[in-house]
This record gives C-alpha cells, sequence and structure tokens, in this order.
C-alpha cells in the first residue's frame, strides 16, 4: 500500500470512490500517522474511532452511490471548534475538562459531507497568539527546520498551529483552522500549505470558542488550492443560530475553479512595501506579480492609505471584544472554579486568574480597559472610526482592482521563544493579514517558495466581497506556477 | 495616556481578575507600552467618519416568536463545576 497520507483531499475522495483504496485503509494510516508524531504536539485529543466509523460508512455508503463531498475523509478539527462529547478547550486551562452537549454548525457541516474527525488541535489559548506559544498543552513544534543543519525548534505560526504543523507533517490531509487576524493565513504561510479565510458571515461562527466576534472567521487550512475549495464548500453555508451568518447559496468553487485570469487586474499596495522585511519575500512577491501577469491578470499600482493603523486598531477591537466575549468564564456554568476567599467576587477573580494564561490576562486588561468609562471614546469608537477607513481603502481599490497580492507574513517561521518577551514584536507579525480581517474580505494564502533558510514562505490574496472564487482562481495560478513541492524532512 | 498601578488594579478588579502586587507592577509597562503604539490612531483625522458596526451589511433578522428549543437541564448543567438539585450552585451570597 502506497503513502495515503500523502494524497490530496481529491484524490483520497477520487480514490475512493473508484474502490482503489478503502476509506478504512486511509483513516488507519492517519490514526497510525497521529500517534507517531507526538513529538510535535499538534493534537490535544486523538478520537481514531471517530475517523474509523466516518470510514466505515463512507465504504459502506460507496457500493449505493451516494457519498457527500468528503466521504471517509478524516480531518484534524482546530479546538475552537465545540465536538459532542469531546474535550474542546481552546488551548486554555480554563475549559480543561469541557465537553461539550453540541457540534458546532462547521463541525456538523463537514461531518454531514462524510469527514471523520482524526482529534482536536492544539492552538494558541483562546486563538490568541501567533506562535502557538500561549497554549495550556505548551507549544506546537513547526515540522520544518531551517536548512542551517541545526536543530532549532520553529514556531508552526498562530493561532491554528496545530492545524498548520498536522496538515505539513502529514498527519492530517486537511484541517479546520479559526482567523481572526490572520490566524489561518499566517500559520499557512510558515508551514507551506495553503488556507483561505472566506468572507466574514461565509462559515456560522456557533459552536466556534469566541474571541473577537465581529473579526472571528472560520476556513480550511490544506495541501492545495482545491482541496481548500472542497472543504470551504462543505464547512460554509447560512445558519439561522449566527445573526451574523449570511443568508447566501454556497457557491461550487471547486467547479469554478480556473487558472486563467484574463480580463483580471490585479492590484500591488504600495503601502505593503515595509522596511525591515528580509528580501527573499519582497522578491517572492515579485515572483508573484510575474506569475499572475503570465496567468493573464494586468497589474495596477494601488494605495491602501490606512494600512498602517491597521494593527493598532485591531489591537483595540479585538481585545475589546475579547474582554466581552471572556466575560462568560465565571466558574459557574462550565469549565474551572476556583473557590478562593471573599465569596463570588473572590471566586470569580480566583477562577479567572488561574484559567486564564499571561496574554489572555493581557488581552483581557486591554480590552477592559479601552471599554470603561471616559476611555470607550478615545480608544474604542476611535478604532471603529478607523476601521471604518480601512474598509473604505479596500472599497475604493476595488475600483482599480480584482484582487491583491501581497506577502503573507513578514518573515519566515520564527524560533519558539524569539518573539515571547515583547508582545508587540509578536502582534505586528500579522501587519500584513489584520487590513482584510478588519474589512471583512476573503483573503487566502498559498506557498510560494522557500527563502534562503530553507523555510517556506507564503503569498497572501485578497478579494472583493463574496468573491471567495477570485481568490481561490488566483491561488491557483500561482500554485501551479510556483511549482511547490518542498516537504520537511522527517525528524519526529 | 498612560496607566498608573492604581488604574491596572481597577481594571484588573472590573475584569474580575485576582491580581498580585507584583502582576500589576509587570503589567504597567507592558499596558501603557501597547497603549503607547495604538495612540498612534490620534493622526488620522475621523471628523464626520461613522464607526463602523457591520463589516458585511447584512440585516439583522427576526424570527417567529416560537419555542424552538428546551428541554435541556441536564445538558446544560452537565459540565457545571458545581451543580446542586438541577441548579448552579454559586458561593453563599446571602447569609
Amino acid at each position: 500500500m502506497s503513502e495515503l497520507t500523502s494524497l490530496t483531499i481529491a484524490q483520497l475522495r477520487n480514490g475512493i470512490r473508484a474502490g482503489d483504496f478503502s476509506a478504512r485503509e486511509v483513516a488507519e494510516q492517519y490514526n497510525a500517522a497521529v500517534a507517531s508524531a507526538r513529538m510535535l504536539n499538534a493534537y490535544t485529543v486523538e478520537t481514531p474511532d471517530d475517523a474509523l466509523a466516518a470510514a466505515d460508512a463512507a465504504d459502506k455508503a460507496r457500493g449505493s452511490g451516494e457519498l457527500g463531498s468528503l466521504a471517509g475523509i478524516p480531518l484534524g478539527i482546530k479546538d475552537l471548534f465545540a465536538t459532542r462529547g469531546v474535550n474542546t478547550t481552546a488551548g486554555s486551562s480554563i475549559l480543561k475538562d469541557f465537553k461539550p452537549r453540541y457540534e458546532s454548525t462547521v463541525t456538523e457541516n463537514l461531518r454531514r459531507a462524510g469527514a471523520g474527525m482524526l482529534g482536536k488541535l492544539n492552538m494558541d489559548e483562546f486563538a490568541m497568539g501567533s506562535s502557538n506559544e500561549t497554549s495550556t498543552y505548551g507549544p506546537v513544534i513547526s515540522p520544518w527546520r531551517r536548512s542551517d543543519g541545526g536543530n532549532a525548534a520553529l514556531a508552526p505560526g498562530g493561532s491554528s498551529g496545530g492545524s498548520s504543523a498536522a496538515v505539513s507533517a502529514g498527519i492530517a490531509p486537511a484541517a479546520t483552522g479559526t482567523d481572526t487576524g490572520g490566524s489561518i493565513r499566517q500559520p499557512a504561510a510558515f508551514t507551506g500549505i495553503c488556507g483561505i479565510k472566506p468572507t466574514y458571515g461565509r462559515c456560522s461562527r456557533w459552536g466556534i470558542v469566541s474571541f473577537a466576534s465581529s473579526l472571528d472567521q472560520a476556513g480550511p487550512m490544506a495541501k492545495t488550492v482545491r482541496d481548500c475549495a472542497i472543504m470551504l464548500e462543505a464547512m460554509a453555508g447560512f445558519d439561522p443560530k449566527d445573526s451574523t451568518s449570511l443568508d447566501l447559496p454556497v457557491p461550487k468553487w471547486e467547479a469554478g475553479l480556473s487558472s486563467d485570469l484574463k480580463g483580471k487586474r490585479v492590484g500591488i499596495p504600495k503601502e505593503y512595501r515595509i522596511d525591515g522585511v528580509p528580501a527573499d519575500i519582497g522578491a517572492l512577491w515579485d515572483r508573484g506579480i510575474e506569475w499572475l501577469r503570465d496567468a493573464g491578470a494586468e497589474i495596477v499600482e494601488i494605495s491602501l492609505p490606512h494600512t498602517k493603523y491597521a494593527l493598532p486598531t485591531y489591537y483595540i477591537i479585538a481585545p475589546a471584544e475579547a474582554s466581552s466575549n471572556l466575560a462568560r468564564y465565571d466558574g459557574v456554568r462550565y469549565g474551572l472554579r476556583v473557590e478562593g476567599s471573599g465569596g463570588l467576587d473572590g471566586m470569580y477573580a480566583a477562577t479567572r486568574a488561574a484559567g486564564f494564561g499571561a496574554e489572555v490576562r493581557r488581552r483581557i486588561m486591554i480590552g477592559t480597559y479601552v471599554l470603561s468609562a471616559g476611555f470607550y471614546d478615545a480608544y474604542f469608537t476611535k478604532a471603529q472610526k478607523v476601521r471604518t477607513l480601512i474598509k473604505q481603502d479596500f472599497t475604493e481599490a476595488f475600483e482599480k482592482c480584482d484582487l491583491i497580492l501581497t506577502p503573507t507574513a513578514p518573515s519566515a517561521a520564527f524560533g519558539l521563544g524569539d518573539k515571547t518577551a515583547d508582545p508587540l514584536s509578536m502582534y505586528l507579525n500579522d501587519v500584513f493579514a489584520v487590513p482584510a480581517s478588519l474589512a471583512g474580505l476573503p483573503a487566502m494564502s498559498v506557498p510560494g517558495g522557500l527563502d534562503e533558510q530553507g523555510l517556506p514562505l507564503g503569498l497572501h490574496l485578497i478579494g472583493r466581497e463574496l468573491d471567495e472564487q477570485g481568490v481561490l482562481n488566483a491561488g491557483l495560478a500561482i500554485e501551479e506556477r510556483a511549482a511547490f513541492t518542498a516537504k520537511p524532512q522527517r525528524w519526529w | 495616556m498612560s496607566v498608573t498601578n492604581e488604574q491596572v488594579r481597577h481594571i484588573a478588579k472590573l475584569a474580575r481578575i485576582a491580581m498580585s502586587d507584583e502582576e500589576i507592577e509587570r503589567l504597567v509597562p507592558e499596558i501603557n507600552n501597547i497603549l503607547g503604539w495604538v495612540e498612534q490612531l490620534g493622526e488620522v483625522n475621523t471628523d464626520g467618519v461613522e464607526p463602523l458596526t457591520a463589516v458585511i451589511p447584512n440585516k439583522l433578522r427576526l424570527r417567529d416568536d416560537a419555542v424552538t428549543d428546551g428541554n435541556k437541564r441536564d445538558d446544560i448543567l452537565a459540565n457545571a463545576p458545581v451543580a446542586e438539585h438541577g441548579f448552579f450552585a454559586v458561593p453563599k451570597v446571602i447569609e
């Protein structure tokens, strides 16, 4: 039996349908791969029986010809998605023993398409981080290493670091991620895989542990652009249980894939040429421009004048929403309780001090401050106004272009521990990802090449509202031309 | 603007997070560093700009005023740290 774990979702799907191999064989190989890669710390819970049950159901259904789009495909699920009866902790001690009695809409949709679950994937605590180092389970270790012969442990990116590490290490064919300010795209770029954040509202947020509700979106992380299209189609869709869910049909993104970009104008924002970005990243961006031109696109220079204000805007809005969302962890309804002293208030304070990690406490504090009496207008309202201007920048740019191309991140993967002492330096790693989040736009990272240290770099495509198809198609055009085949050398 | 130890202690109280004096000492410069950085938003002229409230234009839906859910008491209490007699239990608040 060849290595089924090297195949894409499309190949697995077609192979299962054709009877080249059984879904059970796929699940068994993946379960074994998951169990043999625990050094990466990518999974927080393994659910081999879940993967096998979905595989057996697919093998049984094959005779009838009624197979869902992901029938028998075992997936990794970020630990932010509520999964019935399976620990859902958001990487936090405060939810350590939480076993939901319900399933998130996105994972329910994936199950309806026939997918199984390999396990829950590690992540930054409450998705607050860009390196997976804030997890209560400890960091995920990237399967990638620098080509200098050293063994420095690298960050897989974050917050969806378990997802990115699992897909790039071949211990999940694809995984769910969530993106609040780059948490799908930056880890995808760090590990040489694809990841798309759809338009805000495409995927239901119901059953996803909330971080910043006006920004949080789920999306797929996978080996190829096609796999992202297949998986996003299964994840997306209107959900009455999410008040911001978009009541629109889900396009047939896979069927619509085309790398012919004739007639498309691709904007290159001059404000994204910032100081301190390694030359390799600028060079890759230039290659990306050539690839898209080669695919038929016209390249135009555009301006997004408020780009430099996106990160400070984000670091007011996201902590503000987080401080409100995380008020629910009170030691009463679910999760940890620490009695403390001083009655009910003492219990609240002791529980939250013990249950939240340092970065989450820091963000709750900032969020509480910017929402507090006397400071609300100066910080929160001001940030919401600048957010309007950032959104307007994109609206105006999309009068001149159909898509925007930028690098995904200002660096390749950094070492574990390199940025933990300085929260600001960690925040700055999302400089290219955050503006599209603030504007709710679909955006994708596609691997473009390796830097001089042998680490993956990503190219980032931003589309108009609801134009996931345009983003995927441009991603496909890059994928075909970049011919990115590098894989991490197995050391784990 | 920058925050003082006293203000940080007050924010911690509002956020219901117990904090030692050492942690407050440590947080003050961290928070001030971040606040100093976000203050660059002051450079942006936002006169006459409406704050963004919906990132993608969307109608707030209303649904029929009908019971669509319920009878889930045991599910709801299943993850409670302490539940008694079908209720969440909290430390005594009334003597």
